[in-house]
């Protein structure tokens, strides 16, 4: 448990020392819903339409850009193979990361989503169900990007090729998720979706870091 | 027998000589499908003619399911027993059904213009097997990104297994959504909802699909080897 947590002090210290991540992740959230009402025009009623679905894509895409980082650090200067020999399982090591890297991404997503609602015009009553749906999806994004970041550690152009592999995947996350303020306005409640993305994401934390650890060993062998 | 046909000699030989049969049964299965599928089998009492895209979708779709599902077993096999051949197989199956996928789709959206009036539509089973050709895409893609190609399929054979997860979902979702799609009417548990009259052409023309998916991958996992060898004897000949 020791190395664990001092393996987790290590990646948020890393991770603080390259603040300028994290802020690249929000400025191109915050520029890509902005574009929206410039593409579709500002008419307040189809913004409130659109946004909850444009906010979603737009975290989709913002997530995916830090994506590929997740290893390839460690993957560059070597230290991936000491953690894969190190005694702690690997797949605590995958945890560990996605921890750090929903911490440094999906949080301040979280966070920053509700200035978006502000501007997106996105109705008030269905704030608490997005930022829920945002809360338990964005863990999903990370849980899957690592096994997807694990993968294409030595392929060319793996930036793109994890965006092909992961989004697909993704789909899933983004229809409950939208689904649950959808089904808030029109009466019927969120539960039923709100317990669906809940179960992707109990699905996804017990089967991902298995994947991803298993990845990580083909990469250093 | 896992390993028995682990050597790829013995392979090719027992693939060689079951070819010949495979291409004459497919050929007599699509000849007497088509023939029942578009003249002799009862036209739809709502759809018209229309239903005769019946007889290549629903074939098609199953393949596509069944391609990934072989690719799986294939990866699964390839990581645990290292079996060569299992990974070639994965290999030469997933142009297969990414083909299979690719026809589900086109022949459901040109079935959907005149039944459902859309092209296309967004629903359960619709997206779901949209999903499974993006994930074909994702595994050659994934599989060609490395200069070592055994990296290539180690880490393929990981996205295959996670990407099983989607095949029973397209399989349920019919069942499971309310959409525009129609639930199963052929693998359900109180037997089949389609006449005889309609069922022996589809089967026919699944089993024709089935034949012609057999043949091909032993044809292309017999090319795969045969370019394996051809590239080891090029290294040999360049280091001597």
């Amino acid at each position: 448990m020791n190395a664990v947590s001092v393996l987790f002090r290590r990646e948020m210290r890393l991770a603080m020392r390259q603040s300028a991540d994290s802020v690249m992740v929000i400025a191109f959230f915050v520029i890509a819903v902005v574009l929206f009402p410039f593409g579709v025009g500002p008419e307040p009623n189809m913004l409130a339409r659109i946004g909850p679905g444009v906010i979603w894509v737009a975290a989709l895409l913002a997530a995916m850009l830090s994506m590929d980082r997740m290893f390839m650090g460690d993957y560059e200067d070597g230290s991936l193979e000491l953690l894969v020999l190190s005694p702690v399982a690997l797949e605590f090591v995958v945890l560990v990361k996605v921890l750090a890297h929903w911490l440094t991404t999906g949080l301040p997503l979280i966070v920053t989503a509700p200035l978006l609602f502000v501007m997106m015009n996105v109705p008030t009553e269905i704030w608490p169900v997005l930022l829920m749906t945002l809360l338990l999806g964005t863990p999903v994004l990370s849980l899957l990007g690592s096994v997807g970041a694990a993968l294409v550690l030595g392929a060319r152009r793996g930036g793109v090729l994890l965006s092909l592999l992961v989004l697909p995947l993704l789909i899933p996350v983004l229809i409950f998720a939208v689904g649950s303020g959808d089904a808030v306005l029109y009466g019927t409640g969120a539960k039923a979706n709100l317990m669906l993305l809940g179960g992707v994401l109990l699905g996804s934390l017990a089967l991902t870091p298995w994947a991803a650890a298993q990845a990580l060993r083909e990469a250093v062998a | 027998m896992l390993h028995y046909f682990a050597n790829p000699t013995r392979f090719q030989r027992l693939s060689r000589r079951i070819e010949p049969w495979l291409l004459v049964a497919m050929i007599l299965c699509f000849a007497f499908g088509l023939y029942f599928a578009l003249f002799s089998s009862p036209v739809d009492y709502q759809q018209g003619h229309t239903v005769r895209i019946m007889y290549i979708h629903v074939p098609a779709a199953w393949m596509a399911l069944f391609c990934y599902t072989a690719m799986a077993v294939a990866a699964a096999v390839a990581m645990i027993w290292k079996h060569a051949l299992a990974d070639v197989a994965a290999k030469a199956t997933a142009p297969i059904g990414a083909v299979f996928t690719f026809l589900a789709l086109v022949t459901g959206s040109l079935w959907g213009k005149p039944m459902w009036g859309t092209w296309w539509v967004w629903d359960a089973r619709l997206t779901s097997v949209l999903v499974l050709f993006f994930l074909y895409l994702g595994y050659m893609a994934l599989r060609d990104a490395f200069d070592e190609p055994g990296r290539g399929a180690r880490a393929s054979a990981i996205l295959v297994l996670v990407g099983f997860v989607n095949v029973p979902i397209i399989k349920f979702s019919v069942d499971w959504w309310n959409t525009l799609h129609q639930p199963s009417s052929v693998l359900r548990m109180d037997g089949p909802t389609i006449h005889p009259d309609m069922l022996t052409p589809l089967f026919l023309m699944a089993a024709a699909f089935q034949l012609y998916y057999f043949w091909l991958v032993l044809v292309r996992i017999r090319r795969e080897l045969m370019a394996n060898r051809t590239r080891a004897l090029r290294h040999r000949q360049a280091a001597a």
